[in-house]
């Protein structure tokens, strides 16, 4: 469970959230709102104010990079720092690259050669393969055509519930929400304010 | 073999010719003629003060006079490790950094050097401790300098890399491991060649003035050899610590990278 008590960022003030394991939380706004530095804040890449938990444990109870490595944040665009892609996995990765539509291991490949939508991809499974408690995605389908979209959406669905992680979705798309949000929130001005969803109703 | 006295007339001569490349350059509008003749007259002036006050000191030689010297000389080259970042740490941070490494280095290695092995009596003799550690600072002022530059460039230039690493949980010795690899290495790699080229290519400045001051080439050699050691060595330490100390003051204490630690570009 993640929750954020009395939690400020930027322009964002006092916003209490809890998210429950397994739970998909879509999170939108107009572009400059927020979103972005929100996530940011709660992985603890950014100062902030008030407090996020996870699980009873607070952010400050433990060093930084293993916060990090608990709530993990998938950025909207992905770095690479290696040569090849396989040196940015850990050695005991779940081979997960057919479920993500790539046809032959990418382990192999030059990070040169990728195009964005399969950066965006093996991005996410590099960030899934360090063995995260609670995930932060900002626009984690933003690159993708339909059809890798909807693979790497139910990739995910599948290993957040099989998992039991609390999710924090950063999205635009309305049909995207529907179809993957358990809850949706919309940054209005200061503050968050509920969106309601088919699937909770 | 006495020392062929030189006096301000053959100088003049010397001189006559730094006026003749000043001239041909402003001649061929290279725009560097006023700084030219401005390094010329800066090092008649200065090495004359210097040469002023060696004399003094070497008549005097007592400790405390040979340590206010010696953190003279450290002080300024603190300011030139300043003066040679694009860009810096701020509010005093790479003076502070680049100041302390210089001496934790250059004044360790100097020490040990006249303690251990040269042996001077007393173990400070200005004669020995002022050129030693004049060199061992100007080098180590060069690999400081070349290695915060490299640091403070590439962090700038790969933050989102840095914050993609701290982002899947990553330590920041980690996140940052291969830009101080890269900057540590810069910094070393002109002591180094220096190293390599010596007396292939270049005769040492030292060993040059020492023969050309009467002393036997073999022992020119051997006091050249040491000299190039203990710079390496004082470099190197040098380099070490200050990039160290650099890239911890770039993350603060829950790991974030810091980059408005770093002043904004300065050229």
């Amino acid at each position: 469970m993640l929750r954020l008590t009395h939690f400020g960022v930027g322009n964002l003030r006092d916003l209490e959230l809890t998210v429950q394991p397994g739970e998909i939380l879509c999170l939108s706004g107009p572009s400059g709102s927020g979103k972005t530095r929100l996530l940011r804040a709660i992985a603890d890449l950014d100062p902030h104010d008030g407090e996020v938990a996870f699980n009873g444990s607070r952010q400050n109870d433990l060093p930084a990079h293993q916060w990090r490595r608990r709530v993990m944040l998938v950025p909207a665009e992905s770095q690479w720092w290696e040569e090849r892609v396989g040196a940015h996995f850990p050695l005991d990765a779940r081979e997960e690259w057919e479920a993500l539509g790539f046809s032959d291991n990418p382990l192999s490949w030059h990070v040169s050669h990728l195009s964005t939508g399969e950066k965006q991809r093996l991005s996410l499974w590099r960030a899934l393969a360090r063995g995260p408690s609670a995930l932060l995605l900002d626009e984690p389908t933003a690159n993708l055509d339909s059809h890798s979209r909807y693979l790497t959406e139910t990739w995910l669905q599948a290993r957040i519930r099989e998992h039991g992680w609390p999710v924090i979705w950063v999205a635009h798309d309305e049909a995207q929400i529907e179809g993957v949000a358990d809850r949706h929130f919309a940054i209005v001005a200061e503050h968050l304010k509920e969106v309601p969803c088919r699937s909770s109703s | 073999m006495p020392v062929i006295e030189l006096s301000p007339w053959e100088l003049a001569l010397a001189a006559v010719m730094v006026l003749l490349l000043a001239a041909t350059s402003y001649w061929a509008r290279l725009g560097v003629g006023k700084s030219l003749l401005i390094g010329a007259a800066r090092t008649v002036v200065q090495l004359s003060l210097i040469g002023l006050v060696l004399e003094a000191l070497f008549a005097v030689g007592a400790l405390i006079w040979v340590a206010l010297l010696a953190i003279a000389m450290l002080l300024v080259a603190g300011r030139e490790v300043v003066a040679r970042q694009n860009r810096r740490l701020i509010r005093g941070w790479a003076f502070g950094i680049g100041t302390l490494s210089m001496f934790v280095s250059s004044f360790t290695v100097t020490v040990l050097t006249l303690t251990v092995i040269i042996g001077p009596d007393p173990w400070y003799r200005p004669q020995y401790a002022i050129p030693l550690l004049g060199m061992m600072l100007g080098n180590t002022m060069t690999g400081v300098s070349i290695g915060l530059d490299r640091l403070t460039d590439s962090v700038w230039r790969g933050r989102q890399v840095i914050e993609a690493r701290l982002m899947l949980g990553q330590p920041w010795q980690e996140a940052i491991a291969d830009m101080r690899r890269d900057a540590a290495r810069s910094g070393l790699i002109p002591a180094i060649n220096a190293m390599a080229a010596a007396g292939v290519v270049s005769l040492p400045g030292m060993m040059t003035g020492q023969i050309l001051a009467g002393s036997p080439p073999s022992l020119a050699v051997k006091y050249q050899i040491l000299v190039m050691f203990t710079i390496t060595v004082g470099t190197g330490f040098g380099t070490l610590v200050a990039v160290l100390l650099a890239s911890r003051r770039l993350f603060d204490q829950r790991e974030r990278l810091r980059l408005d630690r770093i002043s904004a570009s300065s050229n």
